[in-house]
């Protein structure tokens, strides 16, 4: 659809400018203004430019708890994705079934955080757990608070159960979408299984996974209050993801110029990352 | 046939496999502390209420529970009446710095809120909102508004321009277009955009408990406080645990029909 050009638009926009402009440009003001300077106290605040931008980027903690976000994105995109489209496939096609289906498949996503932190807590202990009980039944010496590996998995799995209904209810949503005519042609032309995947569904989902994988990567990559209440972010610090390194810099230790500058670079890369996902989305939308 | 069945299979297993969890914390929420601790078992042997009880007599509880339901309802409210119209100018008029304006709406969606912790808690202290459910909800418009921009955006561009015009030469003026006309025919659009801001809401606990202390703490915050000298209270934690599911079923299940289509945001 062409678009009218009209300025006057900028009214209905109004509103929510000013209150984005509010609720982000104000507080990310104040991020710049504590990222360039050193503050002792009240009134005594020095101006020592890029210094805490060479030093966070020096810092190894913090390239380290990186690495681990980024291997932890990863993953969760790797496994969440194709799994969520599987599960989509299998989804009955309508009626009440179909409903079902939806509601019990959408159960994890409006478990608060912290509340899917402590079930995983209590599900994967070895004492009063199934899962942890279970896997220590089976021979495998599992400890989730003591090892490293452990606790990974416990992570990773529990972000796995939590997020992977969104990508298969998104998937789910693209595929009902396909004209049922598609499908009689595609039996005319006597199409395998998997013809029909790779050539009818997967092209007609490309607009769903777009916005299914930047809507994980941005999540994953902002992971706090789930890991944090099932591990704290151990044994050691090998589950200590990027937010909560951050949050441990600025409420914890109160270190505010460092905070704020950890917190630019690390906006930075959300978007710069994000920026390219989203260009790919325009094109997508452009090319139909 | 066999194709079916062995999807209808697959299906229920992952289904199963979901809900175990959900189970777990379900069936502890029956049981005494002793029976969670004594030993494993796969239902209450001894069912009591007792843990709900807690909740539903204790002010201090059950208040958790309010203040979230409060300042989630005042986003969602807040979300919708700026996203509207702000989602119909983007969806018909090209003007000024329209993409750009997109683009950093939905940046904001992407910030993570730890970057916003120590700001947030200094802006809404200095003017004096602190510790109020108002203070929860502007925060959380945050990431809910450039959501619901988004997708509300979605479902607008599916409504042919035609309508608008039809509209006019009816001698509708616009408020009366807009809210006569236009919004019953996205009401779908309008379901899933609330549904998506109350549960970004709902879910998020780091703004919500560093944004309050005492008379608008979320039921999240409370929670912790299951942890006391005498080590944790697991079963009032479980109950606790699975109160805070209930509403987010409520809220699915009178946007069932919509969901299908919802979810893929209006662009499919």
């Amino acid at each position: 659809m062409d678009k009218i050009p009209d300025n006057r638009a900028w009214w209905l926009v109004l509103p929510v400018f000013l209150l984005v402009a509010f609720s982000a440009l104000i507080p990310l003001m104040t991020v710049v203004n504590y990222s360039v300077q050193d503050i002792f106290g009240p009134g005594q605040a020095y101006y020592v430019g890029a210094e805490w931008f060479k030093e966070v980027l020096a810092d190894e903690r913090l390239q380290d708890s990186l690495i681990r976000q980024f291997v932890f994105s990863g993953f969760v995109l790797l496994i969440q994705i194709p799994l969520g489209i599987g599960v989509a496939l299998m989804m009955p096609k309508s009626g009440i079934k179909g409903s079902l289906c939806l509601i019990l498949i959408a159960i994890p996503l409006l478990i608060p955080w912290n509340v899917v932190g402590t079930i995983w807590q209590i599900f994967a202990r070895g004492d009063i757990g199934l899962f942890g009980w279970g896997i220590n039944q089976l021979g495998i010496d599992y400890n989730y608070t003591g090892d490293t590996l452990d606790a990974w998995l416990t992570v990773l799995l529990m972000d796995v159960w939590h997020w992977t209904p969104l990508v298969a209810l998104l998937c789910y949503s693209g595929l009902r979408a396909i004209p049922e005519a598609f499908y009689q042609a595609a039996e005319i032309d006597r199409a395998s299984k998997w013809a029909v995947f790779r050539y009818i569904q997967l092209p007609r989902l490309k607009s769903v996974l777009i916005i299914a994988v930047l809507l994980r990567f941005m999540d994953s990559f902002m992971i706090y209050i789930e890991p944090f209440v099932l591990t704290g972010g151990g044994p050691g610090s090998s589950t200590t993801f990027l937010s909560q390194t951050l949050t441990t810099m600025a409420i914890g230790q109160f270190d505010l110029g460092r905070a704020a500058a950890f917190s630019l670079i690390y906006f930075l890369i959300v978007l710069l990352i994000s920026w390219l996902f989203f260009t790919a989305i325009t094109h997508a939308d452009k090319e139909k | 046939m066999r194709q079916t069945r062995s999807k209808n299979v697959g299906i229920t297993l992952f289904i199963l496999l979901l809900l175990t969890p959900v189970y777990w914390l379900l069936n502890m929420s029956f049981k005494t502390n002793q029976e969670i601790l004594g030993g494993l078992t796969l239902w209450p042997q001894t069912f009591t209420f007792d843990n709900y009880a807690v909740i539903f007599t204790d002010p201090s509880w059950y208040n958790g529970y309010l203040n979230s339901m409060l300042y989630v309802s005042i986003n969602v409210v807040i979300t919708l009446s700026v996203a509207l119209p702000a989602a119909y100018a983007f969806s018909r008029y090209k003007f000024l710095g329209d993409k750009h304006l997109f683009f950093w709406l939905l940046s904001n969606r992407m910030a993570p809120p730890a970057v916003f912790l120590l700001p947030f808690f200094q802006l809404y202290s200095s003017i004096g909102l602190f510790d109020t459910h108002i203070a929860v909800a502007l925060a959380h418009c945050l990431f809910n508004v450039p959501l619901a921009v988004w997708i509300l955006e979605g479902f607008m561009k599916g409504v042919p321009r035609e309508y608008d015009e039809m509209a006019y030469i009816d001698g509708y003026s616009f408020p009366r277009f807009f809210i006569k006309v236009f919004l019953p025919m996205i009401r779908s659009g309008i379901g899933v955009t609330a549904f998506f801001a109350f549960m970004f809401s709902w879910v998020e606990l780091l703004l919500a408990r560093t944004l309050t202390s005492v008379d608008a703490q979320p039921i999240g915050a409370i929670m912790t406080r299951t942890i006391g000298a005498s080590g944790i209270d697991w079963g009032v934690l479980a109950a606790a645990g699975v109160l805070t599911i209930v509403p987010g079923l409520l809220v699915i299940w009178f946007v069932r029909n919509h969901v299908a289509k919802g979810f893929a945001l209006g662009r499919v």
